[in-house]
This record gives C-alpha cells, sequence and structure tokens, in this order.
C-alpha cells in the first residue's frame, strides 16, 4: 500500500473541498462530520498500510508505480509526483529543481500515525463537542481541520524543503483560521484581545520563525545546490562548519515560532482562543511539533553544527523551566495546559538538542497522545460546565463526569512521568540523553520535569477534588459528555497508558531492545550521521538510577502540590502573600507579554505612526501641492486665454462692426436718396470733365 | 425759318431737369413713374434734335425704339405698383426702405 503514499495528504483535501464548498448550504450536521470524519480515518487506515509496507519494504515496491524510488538502506521509499519548480541552471551549472515528492521513513512514518490517528480521535470528538455550533459554522469547523491534517501530511511526508515548507505555512494558516474561529468573541477581557487579534498574533509571530526557515532553506540551496531533503543531508558533510551552523540556527528560529520556544512561543497561550478540539490537535499533538520534526528530519546537519545543537538544548530547556513556571500560577484550565504543552515542546526541543533525536520524537509522540487526551478532557470538563475555564470556579468535578475524570488522571500521570505511563519513558529517555552532555542540561529538563508535576496535580486537583465552587446554574447542567466524545478519550486514554511500551530502554528490560530506537536508526546514523555522534557509553546501571531520581522528583512535586491544594490550602495563599513580588511575576507570565508590548510592539507602533504622519503630511502633501499647482496653472490659463485670446478676438469682431456701422447708415434703403447720390456723382463727373479734363 | 436746334436742346433740357426734379422729391410712385416718362421724352426729343441737324435718321428711329421700350417699361412699373400696394399697402416710396442697413 506504499504506492498509495499520494493519497494520504488528498484525502483530508477533499474532505475540505467538499465541506468547505457544499457543506455550509447543502449538506446536513451529520454529513459533513462523516465526510470530515471519513476523510481522516481512510487516510489513517492508508497510513497505516503504508507503514506497514515500510516494515516489508523491498525493491518490488519501485515497480509498484512510477516516480517510485526505494532506499532499503536508509529504509526509504521516496515517491516523486511531479517536477514542480524548476529553476534553471545556477552559477555551478547544477540543474536547479524541486520535485513535489513524498517520502517514507520511520521518523516520517511515525509522524504520519500519529498525525492521523489522533487527528481522527480529535475529529470524531469534535463532532460531540462542535453540535450546538449552527450549520454554518459547524462545516466551515470541519473544512479548517481537514485542510489542516492535509496541509499537516504534507509537511511530514514533503521529501524536498519546499513541500515542506508548503506544509509549514499551509498549517500556520489553519492555525490562524482555527485561532480565530470565534472571531467576533471576545477571548481576554483584561487586555481586550478578541480572538481574531489571537490569531493574527500568533500569525504574525510564526512569520518571524517562518523567515528563518525560509533564509535557512535559501542558504542550504545555495551551500549545497538542492533542496531535495536527503541530497541536502548527503553533502552537509562536505559543507563548512560555519555554513551549517547558520543554516541550522536560521531554521531552528522557524521551529522556535512553530514550536514555541522562546522567544517566540508567546502566541501559543492565547492561540486557546481557538475551540478545544483545535487545542488539541493543532496546538498540542501535531502542527506545534513540527519544528521538533523538522529539527530531527535534519538531524545530520545538526550533528555537523555542534554550535547550533547546543543552542538548541539551552534554549529548549530554558523553555521546559520558563514556561513549567508560568504554568504554575494559572487560573484558566486551557492556559495551564497550554503553558505546559510549551513547556513539554521545550523538553523535545533539549532531547534533540543534545542528540536524542529518538528521544525527542518519541517524547513528541507519547505527547501527543497525553496532551490531546488532557486538552480532550478538559473540553469535556468546560462542556460539562458550560463553558467554564476557570479552574478556581471548579472542584469536586469527579464524581459528577466519571470517564472524564478516569481519562485525565491517566493523561495526569503520564505527563507527571510515572512508571509504567507513557511519559515516563519518553521524558527520562530525554533526560538520559541531556545527563551524557551535561548535568547542567539534565538538571533543567528535571527541573522542568518537577514543575510539569507540581503544577499538573495543581490542576488535576482543583479540577476534580475538594469542594464544588461552581454556582447553582452550572450545577444544574452539569453533565457527562456524549458516547461521541468519550470514546475518543478512553482511546487515548489507552495509547497514554501503553504508549511508551513501544521505547522502553533495554537497561530495565534486559534481552529486549528497544523497539523505536532501532526502527528510527537508519534516520538518525545515515549519511555518516551515526559516525559524528558520540556513541554513548552504556552504563545500564547508572540509566536505571536516573529513571529512579527523576521519578522521585516527579512523585515529590506531586507530593507537595497535594500537600498544598488538598491537605493545607491555606499554604499557597500564605506563601503567594509573603513572595508577592515573584508571585505577581508569575501570574503575569514574567510580563513577556509586556516587554514585547514595549520593546517589539511600541517602536513598531510608533514608526506607523511616522508613517502614517509622513504618508498624511509629505505624501499627501506633495499631491496635493501638485494639485494645487496643476488648478493654479489652470485659472492663469483660463484668465489668459478669457481676457487675452477671446479679446483679441473680441476685437476684430468689434472692430469688423464699427467699420460696417459707418457704411450701413449708407443703405437708407429709400431709391430716392441713391438717385440723389447718382445725379450728383454724375453731376460731379460732368462738372470735372467739362472743367478740368476739356482742353 | 425752322425752330434753331438750341431752343430744342435747352426745352429738352428743361423738360428732363423737371422729369429729374419729379424723380428725385416725389414720394408717389407713380409720380416718379411719370417723370421718369417726362426724362426719357426729353432724351427722344434730344435724339430728334439732332437727327433733323445732321439730316440723319439715326436718331429717329432710335427715338421710337425708346417710345417702345418706354411703353414696356411703364406696364412693368405699374405691376411693381400694383404688387407694392396690395402688400404694403403704401403706394410712397419712402415708407418701403426694408432694403435698409
Amino acid at each position: 500500500m506504499i504506492e498509495l503514499l499520494w493519497l494520504i495528504p488528498l484525502l483530508p483535501l477533499l474532505g475540505f473541498a467538499i465541506n468547505g464548498l457544499l457543506g455550509p448550504r447543502w449538506l446536513s450536521t451529520r454529513a459533513i462530520g462523516g465526510v470530515a470524519c471519513a476523510a481522516v480515518l481512510i487516510a489513517f487506515l492508508v497510513s497505516l498500510g503504508a507503514v506497514f509496507g515500510l516494515g516489508h519494504l523491498d525493491a518490488t515496491a519501485e515497480a509498484g508505480r512510477p516516480g517510485m524510488a526505494v532506499d532499503l538502506e536508509a529504509h526509504r521509499a521516496t515517491l516523486t509526483l511531479w517536477p514542480w519548480l524548476l529553476l534553471g541552471k545556477n552559477a555551478a551549472g547544477v540543474d536547479l529543481r524541486v520535485d513535489w515528492a513524498y517520502a517514507l521513513d520511520p521518523l516520517s512514518a511515525i509522524m504520519l500515525l500519529v498525525v492521523t490517528g489522533v487527528g481522527s480521535l480529535i475529529h470524531i470528538y469534535a463532532i460531540g463537542y462542535m453540535a450546538h455550533e449552527p450549520k454554518p459554522d459547524f462545516a466551515r469547523f470541519f473544512a479548517y481541520l481537514n485542510l489542516f491534517m492535509a496541509m499537516m501530511l504534507t509537511l511530514v511526508l514533503g521529501a524536498t524543503l519546499p513541500v515542506v515548507f508548503v506544509g509549514w505555512e499551509g498549517v500556520g494558516l489553519c492555525s490562524y483560521l482555527l485561532i480565530g474561529f470565534y472571531y467576533d468573541r471576545m477571548f481576554d477581557e483584561e487586555t481586550r484581545m478578541s480572538c481574531a487579534d489571537a490569531g493574527r498574533k500568533a500569525f504574525i509571530t510564526n512569520r518571524v520563525g517562518d523567515l528563518g526557515f525560509m533564509l535557512g532553506m535559501l542558504l542550504l540551496l545555495s551551500a549545497t545546490g538542492t533542496l531535495d531533503i536527503q541530497g541536502i543531508l548527503a553533502k552537509v558533510g562536505g559543507l563548512p562548519v560555519g555554513v551549517c551552523t547558520a543554516a541550522a540556527l536560521l531554521l531552528f528560529i522557524g521551529a522556535c515560532g512553530k514550536s514555541a520556544q522562546i522567544p517566540l512561543f508567546v502566541w501559543l497561550p492565547d492561540a486557546m482562543a481557538g475551540p478545544t478540539p483545535v487545542s488539541a490537535l493543532i496546538h498540542a499533538a501535531t502542527m506545534v511539533t513540527a519544528g521538533v520534526y523538522v529539527i530531527c528530519r535534519m538531524a545530520p546537519l545538526y550533528l555537523h553544527a555542534p554550535t547550533a545543537m547546543l543552542v538548541v538544548a539551552i534554549v529548549g530547556g530554558a523553555t521546559a523551566l520558563f514556561a513549567a513556571s508560568i504554568g504554575l500560577c494559572q487560573n484558566d484550565i486551557k492556559k495551564v495546559l497550554a503553558y505546559s504543552t510549551v513547556s513539554q515542546l521545550g523538553t523535545m526541543m533539549l532531547g534533540a538538542g543534545v542528540g536524542a533525536f529518538g528521544a525527542g520524537v518519541f517524547h513528541l509522540m507519547t505527547h501527543a497522545f497525553f496532551k490531546a487526551l488532557l486538552f480532550l478532557g478538559a473540553g469535556s470538563v468546560i462542556h460539562a460546565l458550560s463553558g467554564e475555564q476557570d479552574i478556581r470556579k471548579m472542584g469536586g468535578l469527579g464524581r459528577h463526569i466519571p470517564w472524564t475524570y478516569a481519562t485525565f488522571t491517566v493523561a495526569w500521570l503520564a505527563i507527571c512521568g510515572i512508571f509504567p505511563f507513557a511519559g515516563f519513558f519518553s521524558k527520562d529517555d530525554i533526560l538520559w540523553g541531556a545527563w551524557q552532555r551535561s548535568l547542567l542540561l539534565w538538571a533543567m529538563g528535571a527541573g522542568g520535569a518537577f514543575l510539569t508535576a507540581f503544577y499538573m496535580t495543581r490542576l488535576y486537583i482543583m479540577v476534580f477534588w475538594g469542594k464544588e465552587r461552581f454556582g447553582h446554574e452550572a450545577r444544574h447542567h452539569l453533565h457527562e459528555s456524549p458516547r461521541l466524545m468519550i470514546v475518543p478519550l478512553a482511546v487515548l486514554a489507552v495509547l497514554s497508558f501503553v504508549g511508551g511500551w513501544v521505547g522502553i530502554p533495554s537497561s530495565i528490560s534486559p534481552g529486549v531492545p528497544n523497539f523505536l530506537e532501532r526502527f528510527l536508526a537508519p534516520v538518525f546514523e545515515a549519511h555518516g550521521a551515526g559516525v559524528v555522534l558520540q556513541p554513548a557509553e552504556h552504563s545500564p546501571g547508572l540509566e536505571v538510577g536516573l529513571m529512579v531520581v527523576s521519578m522521585l522528583i516527579a512523585l515529590f512535586g506531586i507530593f507537595l502540590a497535594w500537600v498544598f491544594y488538598d491537605r493545607r490550602p491555606e499554604i499557597p495563599v500564605r506563601l503567594a502573600e509573603s513572595a508577592s513580588g515573584l508571585y505577581r511575576v508569575l501570574l503575569h507570565k514574567f510580563y513577556v507579554d509586556e516587554l514585547y508590548g514595549k520593546v517589539v510592539l511600541a517602536p513598531y507602533y510608533a514608526l506607523c505612526r511616522a508613517s502614517a504622519w509622513f504618508d498624511r503630511y509629505v505624501v499627501d502633501g506633495a499631491v496635493n501641492a501638485a494639485g494645487y499647482l496643476t488648478l493654479g496653472t489652470s485659472y492663469a490659463s483660463v484668465g489668459f486665454d478669457s481676457y487675452v485670446v477671446d479679446g483679441l478676438v473680441n476685437l476684430a469682431g468689434y472692430t469688423v462692426r464699427g467699420v460696417s456701422w459707418i457704411f450701413r447708415k449708407l443703405q437708407t434703403g429709400i431709391v430716392q436718396s441713391y438717385a440723389t447720390a447718382m445725379v450728383f456723382g454724375i453731376f460731379v463727373l460732368v462738372s470735372v470733365y467739362l472743367l478740368a479734363l476739356r482742353h | 425759318m425752322p425752330v434753331p436746334a438750341t431752343h430744342l436742346l435747352v426745352f429738352s433740357l428743361l423738360l428732363f431737369s423737371i422729369g429729374m426734379l419729379g424723380v428725385l422729391t416725389r414720394r408717389n410712385a407713380i409720380i416718379i413713374l411719370m417723370s421718369i416718362e417726362l426724362m426719357m421724352n426729353a432724351a427722344n426729343i434730344n435724339f430728334i434734335t439732332f437727327s433733323r441737324q445732321l439730316n440723319n435718321l439715326t436718331g429717329q428711329v432710335f427715338s421710337v425704339f425708346t417710345i417702345a421700350v418706354a411703353a414696356g417699361e411703364v406696364a412693368v412699373g405699374l405691376a411693381v405698383v400694383l404688387a407694392l400696394f396690395r402688400n404694403r399697402d403704401t403706394i410712397y416710396v419712402d415708407q418701403v426702405h426694408i432694403m435698409k442697413g
């Protein structure tokens, strides 16, 4: 089925076309949901088939379809569909061309299954969640969601950087459209931010990163003469380290935007303005991991640029710690999860930065499961409480929505990293990688994990345990979500539980090799990269010891939160009072938005105002001056015309009339006067003749 | 004794002058026509006088032609006056000055 690779992004695109064109007017709500889910589910099945085909890859696959190329060593099938951009020859005489091509290898296979699998579940969930929307909005929502799937799959499968970039921009667009889905509603009353503003913020912040991605792409093009990903990676070994570092850092700027790393993370918390399934699909499970994916995809490039890797690791670790500390004091259930996502993405970046690409991808996968589950669970809670998002107005919900409670518990344990839930294995894989690099990086990751355990437990307790703090009205409407929403929760809960078992390190299960590591090895060891990456000195005892330590850290975080928010609720209050400065800083998210407002936006607005002033007074002034000048000239011209030219013409007329007046008076009309004149004339003529001429 | 030519010429001159004065001073178109007749007849007398004086019959023949032409002229002139009267209710020439500039 690997030859049907081209079908995978096409199916959701078809769903987008059907729902977008026909949905609002011609299809029923049921049909809209059916089309959208079918498109993604079939894509998931085709993906399963394709990945299965990848597992049994042999040379015969090449015969399956023209344009199919198989690389058995790297375990990769590339399907070239058509030549896309033919750029001619460059200065060196190399023919530059970009194909529209898809590639399936273990890395894209994992992404493919995560995106289509989690995507399918969220699509199904969304039918229930969005059921109360009016039909045109319902159709619009699913059209956008399907378009997002198509773009995300293009990103994942793209075999050339421009194809990846198309997907990259496409998911950014869909993210913008879906964040601003309730474009006429207010998102944040305090800062007067509408949902449309939140969408714009996400889009523009991503634009900064996309510029980096674009520049990195162009730098690689000029350095290697190709945009084919494998073609580039095959040549990075011959490039100067400086070029590699520059390209890697530029691509990392792009990844920072998409994956919400410092300093471009500010858009993700506000992206929660979108409907909750969108937060789950785009802003937790799939799109935001695209940055991590691209870095892992370009792993050989990064391995040739150690400085860039160090930057990735430090930024990732710092983001993990920073975002987690903000998460401690947030009161909006989705905001907590958003900062948690930023923090977890930082952890993945940390993994990629220390060279543990496999661990990064592993965490990407498990995170997709449990964070999607957390968001969907949060959506279920919000749904149950008729739209309430403030966790201070929740509490004691465990009794009322048992399914949500149970699945949320699994996700909570998974994100805290408790053995044997999924998050445990992936997080410890990253921490192990970080430990091998430096103690500081490990401490950053472990600190992030501690804070994560703390704030997730706080969230969990405040939502599901303790006193019921919601009002009578909310209590009256309180209900468990419909089955359509519960089933995806249950499936994701199972995945959050067992999902980590594909990457059980051999140190705790001697004899059983790490399946995921072996599966991904051909990708990260390609192009001689495995030689560059120092093989880790393997000491199973140390690895197990670190696991125990990190688990104890997580348990301590949980215990502390339990004491703070369940046993002795007065402690956090007193703590907030005694360290009110720190508390305020955390509550206001380190004033990053305010800082950006002062440092970036204020000068920008000032520039805008200056430009507007320049436009209004200088440019418009010049234009108006030209206008007035023309007007003045025309007035002068009119004056000259009507007084000088017309005057001359009239003068000629008046002269003729005046002269003719004299002659006219001779014509009396009385015949006798003419006769008199005639007689007088004859008299004169005869007189002259007689007097003067007759001699 | 035959009448000397000078007398005839003076007579003719007087007659022509009377006719000319009539043409120049009278307002009535019919009288003007009559004055024109006088002037023409003065001219005829001139022709005949010189015809007798020079023993040449051409002048007398010419005067017969002139009388014939004068008869036609009067016919046309009276027709014009009649048409004028019909259109303008007047035969005073000073009241008909539509060709005034």
